[in-house]
């Protein structure tokens, strides 16, 4: 293989390289050998390669690598104090929310629920320890053995004071004795409403 | 101090040094950054100075990198050098501030064409002589500086990446994104540009013909 100037020119950079491959390098130093141009270009270029690869080439501003610590330093700072800043509120924020939920648990103990249906009548002078049954998804608690509880089988036995502070209100029907719609004639049929008179009875009974 | 020192005489040992402390501190120990990447900051510098072309933004956008690098320190892979590793963080912040900033830029910055043609040099005065004591000269260095300076950008940057920072050809084309035929042919530009300009200087006081002038190209 034999080259010319030009095809020297034009690989004389990834000759340097050593990144051509032997067959071209050979014919390239060949030419070396016989060309003074293209071997004062080579030696130039090598040169170039020689002095800008030098640590000294690269000059850096007066301070820099104290300015460099200096801004470094501060980074970790502000990323540890990033990280303080979060824990210092975690801590409180946790607590509180500790606190918040805490009371709400014991306010649920004392505090009544509103009740849960908007429609309804909170009752009145209902026995407090009278027991009563609420049934999941209900808004009513009930007699024992009501017949217009729903999903009887998934129903809770509690005192009726139990029940009026989560919420429940007194079914119109076995309660309502209680509730202010006397009015609604019961149906001498309706068991429900048979143990409602039987439940004034046996208020009645007692307050004699 | 000294232990720096003997680091830097003995590259293995820097190497295992180097390993201990980006372990140390990929584990917490922050404090220990500065040390870890102080053999670098002038590379790293001259990354940023390359693309910014100016010593401001250029240390304040290499003080952002490594702030950067040191964020992102668990994900440093031991099977990367560390150094291409900061430079191609530098070389990301230093381009993402001139695309900021390109409107005020008086480059061409997306020009990623590189220039057909066979590269025909000017001069040919004999350079032989290899002047690396010249290099004690600030003035030597800063003329070096100027004909640097003086290279189109993408010229400029493929230039420092590959000749100054030591990234291999791959890493250069990788940091700025282009293929690495392009790397070939603008470090192949680079070169002999930085040659004419030097090159005939050395036998006549050096530097005569600066600055070089774009446009004036004789090929």
């Amino acid at each position: 293989m034999v080259v010319n100037c030009r095809q020297v020119w034009k690989e004389i950079s990834n000759y340097i390289e050593g990144d051509v491959d032997a067959g071209l390098r050979v014919a390239m130093d060949e030419h070396f050998g016989t060309c003074t141009r293209c071997k004062s270009l080579l030696e130039g270029a090598r040169n170039v390669v020689q002095l800008y690869g030098d640590e000294r080439m690269i000059e850096v501003p007066t301070g820099f690598g104290r300015r460099l610590e200096r801004r470094l330093a501060q980074g970790a700072r502000v990323r540890r104090s990033n990280w303080s800043t979060w824990s210092a509120w975690l801590v409180p924020v946790a607590a509180l929310a500790l606190i918040t939920g805490g009371l709400r648990w014991a306010n649920s103990l004392t505090v009544p629920h509103p009740l849960q249906s908007e429609h309804a009548q909170p009752g009145r002078n209902i026995p407090p320890d009278m027991v009563v049954v609420v049934s999941a998804g209900a808004k009513d608690f009930h007699v024992p053995g009501c017949d217009v509880i729903h999903n009887k089988d998934k129903i809770r036995t509690l005192t009726a004071k139990e029940a009026i502070r989560e919420g429940y209100v007194p079914c119109v029907r076995c309660m309502r004795k209680y509730l202010q719609i006397a009015s609604i004639p019961p149906a001498s049929s309706d068991p429900v409403a048979e143990l409602s008179v039987n439940v004034e009875a046996e208020d009645r009974a007692r307050t004699r | 101090m000294a232990e720096l020192n003997v680091v830097l005489s003995n590259p293995e040992q820097g190497t295992t040094r180097e390993q201990e402390l980006i372990a140390q501190v990929q584990r917490g120990q922050t404090g220990l950054f500065y040390e870890l990447v102080r053999p670098y900051e002038r590379r790293v510098y001259a990354a940023a100075l390359a693309i910014l072309r100016n010593e401001a933004d250029a240390e304040d956008a290499a003080q952002e990198a490594m702030l950067k690098a040191l964020a992102n320190i668990r994900q440093f892979r031991a099977e990367a050098r560390f150094s291409t590793w900061l430079i191609q963080i530098t070389v990301n912040e230093a381009l993402m501030r001139r695309r900021r900033e390109r409107t005020r830029m008086t480059e061409a910055i997306d020009d990623h064409r590189d220039e057909e043609g066979e590269y025909t040099p000017r001069d040919f005065a004999d350079w032989r002589e290899i002047p690396s004591e010249a290099l004690e000269r600030k003035e030597v260095r800063q003329k070096l500086a100027e004909a640097l300076a003086s290279l189109d950008r993408k010229y400029r940057e493929v230039f420092v990446l590959r000749d100054m920072e030591q990234l291999n050809i791959q890493e250069t084309a990788e940091a700025l994104g282009i293929s690495v035929a392009s790397v070939k042919t603008r470090l192949l530009r680079a070169r002999l540009m930085l040659r004419d300009l030097l090159a005939g200087g050395w036998e006549q006081g050096w530097f005569s013909r600066l600055p070089f002038e774009k446009g004036t190209k004789p090929w």
